[in-house]
Order: C-alpha cells, then sequence, then structure tokens
C-alpha cells in the first residue's frame, strides 16, 4: 500500500468537490485526470483490509481488498472515465458533472466495503447521487420519473438497513461475507439487493428512469447501481439456488418487451434487465466457472452497454428524437456512431470475436454441467432474442430501416471518443479474453473458441437474424409506433392512485353520514345540557342572598334536631 | 427549410440491399451445412440434432416477435397515458439537424417537424393536437 493512498471513493469526492467550484477548461482537465488518479491509486493495494475503524463493538472495515471487489474497482475507474468523456460536451453542467462523479465515487465505496455498515451508507448515497442525473434532463416527465426513481432506490435502503439490524443482533457479526439465505435477515437483505438487480416485479424503477435521464446520465446510470447489486449478490449469496430461476425470469420476460419498445433507449433498459438476469443467474449456480462467467459478463455489459448507451445518446443529443418511429436512416448522417453501435450489437449478442462471447458462454456452459437444462434452454432462447431487440433492432430502427429525412452533424468529438475506446474494448475482450479472464475472482479454465462452440453460437445468431428478415418481408414484424407499453408501474401509476380514488369516492359518503349522525347526537345532548346550565335552566338560576340564608338556617335547625335525639 | 438530399447513399439502390441479403442467405446455408460436416464435441444430447441451434435460433425469434405483437394488444397505450406529455428534445445548437425530403422518403412518420415551425417541440405538440 502506498503510504499517500486514499480509499478510492475519497478520491471521487474530493475531485466531485474541485469539479463543483471550477469551470471551462480547468474542469474538464479534473475530470479526465480523476480515473486515472483513481486509478494509479488502486494499483498501490495489495489484498487486505484497509481503514479498520470501531463503531460501538463492531469493526468497521472502509476497504476490504480482494480478487472480487478488484476487478469491479477497475472496471468502475474504466466505466467513469467512459462516461466522463461522453460527457464532456455539457461540463457546463455542474449539477451532473458533479453528481455523476460522486455516483461513481459511492458506487466505489459500496464494493470496497468491508462491513454491512458502510455498504448500507454508501448504498444510500448511490440512490441520492444517481437522481440528480435523471433530474438533469430538466424535464417535468423526468422530474417525475426521477422522485419515482429515488422512492424505490431509498426504499432498497431501509430493506437492506432491517436485514441488516436483524443479522447484527442474530450474529454480532457486521463483516459482510456470505449471508445465504437461511435467515430472516438473509431474506431482507436479498430483497434490497434483489430491488436494486432488478428482479421480476421490482424492475420497473430502471426501465422507468434510465431512458428519462440526459444522454450522458444514462451512460454514468447503466454502469453502477445493477453492478454494485451483483457484486453484492456475488459476495453474499453465491449458490443459491433460487437465483438460478430467477435470473432466467430476468433473462426471458424483458426481451418481450424490448421487442415492441418504441423508446430505443428503454429497449436499452430492458435489455440491461436481461442481461443481469445472466449475471444473476450464474452467481445463483454458484460454481467457480459460474461466477467467473457471471463477474466477466458483468464486466463486459458494463462497456457494451455502456457503448449502445452512448451510441443512442449522441442520436439524441443531435436530432432530440429517441423513438424508433421517428427515426431511421441515419447512417447517412453518422457514419460513425452507426458503426460503433454495430460494434455494440455484435458484443452485446455474443458474435465470436467480441466480447458478451467469451462471458455469456461461461455461464451457459456451467449452467450444463450443473444439470439445468431447462434453464439452459431459457437462457439459449434469451440469447437469440437478445440479438433480436438490441443487436438488430437497435441499430436497423436508428441508423436504416425507412429515411425519416433527419440529417445532422457526426456526433461531436468527445461522444465519438468514448464510443471508439469502448468499441475497442468490446473488440480486445473478445479476441483476447486472457487479460480479463486473469481478473477474476477463481482461476479460469475454460476456452471459449472451439469450432463447436463458434459454429453453435454463428448458426445460432444467423438463424436469428433470419427470422428478423423473414418477419419484415412478410411484414409480420411489428411496426414501431408511437405508444408506451405497461408493465408493472402500472400498479403504482395507474392501479394504486385509482383505487385510491375509489375507495375515497365510495368511503366519503359513509363517512360524511356517520359524522352527521354523531353530530346531531352532539348536537342533541348540548341541547340539554343547555336547557339545565343554560341562562335560563334550573341549574345556573341565580338565587336571592335571602333565601340561601334561609335555607342555610334550616340545614342547621335539622342538624340541631338530629344531633340530639 | 427542406431540401433535397442529392448524396447517394449506400442503402438508396435497392440493388445494394439485395446484394446484402444475398451475402446473408449464403453465409446461413454454408452455417445450416456445416452441421454436417463439423464434427461437434457436445455438452447435451440435443446439441446432437442435425439443426437444433440454427431451427433454435429461427424459431424462439418468430415466437418470441408472435408473441410480443399479441402482448400489444393488452400493454400498448398512448405515449401521454400517464399523463406527462411526451416532449422531444431541443436538437444540439451545433449539430446543423434539419429534415429533408429525399426520393426514397416514401415512409415519413416524422411530421411534427415543421418547415415554418420555431421550436420542435411546439410543432409537435401542434401536430399531434
Amino acid at each position: 500500500m502506498l503510504s499517500a493512498a486514499l480509499p478510492p471513493f475519497a478520491i471521487f469526492f474530493i475531485g466531485a468537490l474541485f469539479v463543483m467550484v471550477t469551470r471551462g477548461w480547468l474542469r474538464m482537465l479534473i475530470l479526465l485526470a480523476l480515473p486515472f488518479i483513481g486509478f494509479y491509486n488502486l494499483l498501490g493495494f495489495d489484498h487486505g483490509s484497509y481503514w479498520q475503524t470501531s463503531l460501538f463493538d463492531y469493526t468497521l472495515t472502509l476497504m476490504r481488498v480482494d480478487k472480487l471487489s478488484l476487478v469491479f474497482g477497475y472496471l468502475f475507474h474504466l466505466a467513469s472515465f467512459l462516461g466522463i468523456v461522453f460527457s464532456l460536451h455539457a461540463r457546463h453542467d455542474t449539477m451532473q458533472q458533479t453528481t455523476g462523479i460522486l455516483y461513481a465515487g459511492s458506487a466505489m465505496g459500496a464494493i470496497f466495503a468491508g462491513d454491512l455498515i458502510t455498504l448500507f451508507v454508501f448504498w444510500e448515497l448511490l440512490a441520492v447521487s444517481s437522481v440528480f442525473l435523471i433530474w438533469a434532463r430538466r424535464t417535468e416527465r423526468a422530474y417525475r420519473s426521477g422522485m419515482r426513481y429515488l422512492i424505490v432506490q431509498i426504499a432498497s435502503g431501509v430493506i437492506l438497513l432491517a436485514g441488516i439490524l436483524v443479522h447484527i443482533h442474530n450474529t454480532g457479526d457486521v463483516a459482510f461475507n456470505f449471508i445465504g439465505l437461511t435467515s430472516l435477515s438473509g431474506g431482507l437483505i436479498l430483497l434490497a439487493i434483489g430491488i436494486k438487480s432488478c428482479f421480476p416485479l421490482l424492475h420497473n424503477w430502471l426501465s422507468d428512469a434510465y431512458p428519462e435521464a440526459t444522454p450522458s446520465g444514462t451512460v454514468f446510470l447503466s454502469a453502477f447501481t445493477t453492478k454494485v447489486a451483483v457484486y453484492a449478490l456475488a459476495r453474499g449469496y453465491p449458490g443459491t439456488e433460487i437465483l438460478v430461476y430467477v435470473g432466467a425470469t430476468m433473462a426471458m420476460f424483458p426481451i418481450f418487451f424490448a421487442v415492441i419498445e418504441n423508446d430505443l433507449r428503454r429497449v436499452l433498459a430492458y435489455s440491461l434487465i436481461n442481461q443481469v438476469g445472466f449475471m444473476v443467474c450464474g452467481i445463483g449456480i454458484g460454481t467457480e466457472m459460474a461466477v467467473n462467467g457471471a463477474v466477466a459478463h458483468a464486466f463486459n455489459d458494463v462497456v457494451f452497454k455502456g457503448l449502445l448507451f452512448m451510441t443512442m445518446g449522441a442520436v439524441l443529443y443531435r436530432t432530440g428524437e429517441i423513438r424508433g418511429s421517428h427515426l431511421g436512416g441515419l447512417y447517412k448522417s453518422m457514419p460513425w456512431t452507426t458503426t460503433f453501435c454495430i460494434v455494440g450489437a455484435a458484443s452485446i449478442s455474443a458474435f465470436p470475436l467480441f466480447s458478451g462471447f467469451v462471458s455469456k458462454s461461461m455461464v451457459m456452459v456451467a449452467a450444463l454441467n450443473e444439470g439445468h437444462d431447462i434453464v439452459w434452454l431459457l437462457l439459449l432462447f434469451a440469447s437469440a432474442g437478445v440479438f433480436h431487440h438490441a443487436g438488430i433492432k437497435i441499430p436497423f430502427f436508428a441508423f436504416f430501416a425507412h429515411d425519416s429525412g433527419i440529417r445532422c452533424k457526426e456526433a461531436p468529438w468527445n461522444m465519438l471518443l468514448a464510443m471508439g475506446i469502448a468499441a475497442a474494448i468490446c473488440i480486445f475482450n473478445g479476441s483476447y479474453p486472457a487479460v480479463l479472464y486473469s481478473l477474476m475472482p477463481f482461476e479460469v479454465d475454460y476456452i471459449p473458441y472451439d469450432t463447436t462452440h463458434v459454429l453453435a453460437q454463428m448458426q445460432l445468431l444467423f438463424f436469428s437474424a433470419m427470422a428478423f428478415v423473414w418477419l419484415n418481408l412478410k411484414g409480420l414484424y411489428p411496426p414501431e409506433l408511437p405508444s408506451i407499453n405497461i408493465d408493472a408501474e402500472w400498479l403504482y401509476r395507474k392501479l394504486l392512485p385509482a383505487s385510491a380514488r375509489t375507495f375515497l369516492t365510495a368511503f366519503v359518503p359513509i363517512d360524511q353520514h356517520i359524522r352527521a349522525g354523531f353530530m346531531k347526537k352532539f348536537d342533541r345532548t348540548m341541547d340539554e345540557v343547555f336547557r339545565h346550565h343554560g341562562p335560563h335552566g334550573v341549574l345556573a338560576r341565580t338565587w336571592a342572598i335571602g333565601s340561601t340564608v334561609l335555607w342555610v338556617a334550616l340545614l342547621l335547625v335539622l342538624y340541631l334536631i338530629v344531633y340530639y335525639i | 427549410m427542406q431540401d433535397q438530399d442529392d448524396r447517394k447513399h449506400m442503402f438508396d439502390d435497392p440493388k445494394n440491399v439485395k446484394r446484402l441479403l444475398n451475402g446473408f442467405y449464403v453465409v446461413c446455408a454454408i452455417l445450416f451445412a456445416a452441421d454436417f460436416i463439423v464434427h461437434r464435441h457436445v455438452y447435451h444430447s440435443w446439441e446432437n440434432l442435425w439443426g437444433f441451434y440454427p431451427l433454435y435460433g429461427f424459431v424462439a425469434c418468430v415466437l418470441l416477435v408472435l408473441v410480443a405483437t399479441e402482448m400489444r394488444k393488452f400493454l400498448m397505450r398512448d405515449e401521454n397515458y400517464y399523463g406527462d406529455d411526451y416532449l422531444v428534445d431541443e436538437p444540439a445548437p451545433d449539430g446543423d439537424m434539419r429534415v429533408v425530403k429525399t426520393e426514397h422518403n416514401t415512409h415519413t412518420p416524422f411530421t411534427h417537424y415543421k418547415e415554418d415551425a420555431g421550436s420542435p417541440n411546439k410543432a409537435d405538440k401542434e401536430g399531434e393536437a
């Protein structure tokens, strides 16, 4: 460890302060330097625990370095660098730049946290800092969406805290290690992580809020929150069988939504859930190969999903439009963006030589090895589906399809640079996976490139594409329509308000009736009281002093008589 | 504001689209045929079936699209269903964004950027009103 080293999050928090008070070129310089300073700082750490302090009887560990946390640490530095380069055109936006850096720092704090209390603190910081990236869009729609996002994220934090308190009460231990699903606390913590990693029905905050953020905000968002959750699952719940089925469901259901979604960034949001499904599934299988696959896929996903969000962000930035129904033909105006998008699409679809290929297959082979045949078939279905909606639909409807007549300039230089670097990493990791594999938590004993695997994957993908071509030629492919699709959010955006209204309309008359009856009774009682105690009431009359004296005298006489008897 | 885009682009020529598709069909055929030539080691007995992967990929995607299209019937709503208006963003000011008429521009749902409209947002609302 270097003598002057800092915890990774501290570098970003201090950096955010500098970003906030500087302007122009100086700010740009600081922004660009931050990931490099952070990375250099991180290289100085050996495995072990640092900055341990005591709080009451518990030992807090601000930084725990091992293979699992390190790979996420490297990944988050890379992701923050890509996000920063991509957002340089908006460097005047102090709110977005500052909170983006704070958000990246919080993510690093969370993955290096060695105990549950520290984890909780950064868990909440993640929520609070990231919502500003949505609000930075500065529309009413984004504001409301951000509010919903914040409520869900804070709820996740509260549940996490409850789980942690029960856990500490039961075990007396705050360290963040394997938790498992054997106790109430394990269930609560898993639920909290499940919200952040988009378990089915808990997923809607992501597909609701991410597409409402700014072009660069979404790039930041896509990298951190869900991957912190994946890290937490890999740390606390490897081998928890229910995760296999949860993961398979997550990989399956979003692709149906993605096919009919019109907002192309929302299509990517659904496909993000689908990719996290593969990771959750791998963690649930829990063998060394499966966990390696999950972590490697998280690494690749941050880069290729970031790249895809960048290309769509560039389209939104240049044209102001992101609906598939209103786009098309942009390859004429934005050829570089188109090329990078196709690289991202090939990577997420796991084409040989692109990054998804070397990581997704590890999870799938592990599923087969452990006898999860049905899950393997579902994952294969999801692989074909992801190619269909993210691999073909995104580039096709944005850049090709029908010419929308939109002409604009190519994306600005900083966006092209960020996309170019991300695309290069996708191809590098896909073609030369040894570097990625060397970072994995366990020894990797897997060779992705053999004839069988390459051929099988090529067949699967090309015939998926054939289905797209065939459906299009037959006119069976659902056209992009200006529309939205209802999802789980319908429950709290429509059903809940509507049932509240129904309840109120039914309840208010009854309530009024009861109140009116009560008031009538009350009035009657008051009248009665008034009759006796009012100004003319028999008990409120004023008596003359003479008659009082007479009555007192009479009482005394009565007393005397009684005494002498 | 509307002008012609006189430059010819790659896929403006239907011949190029045809060429691309033909190339694609050839690759598909080769991949399918490879099943009968390449000896593969398998993890699972299903993989021994000839054409397992091509058929699975094709059928999966067709199913996916048909089911999703059916889902539209009960999931699809108007863009402003939740009451918050969908507004398009202002395009970046230095991006030189414009909408042109082209002879290939047969399908133009992009109607709300009107020639004389100042702001696209305004035009959008007027267009849909």
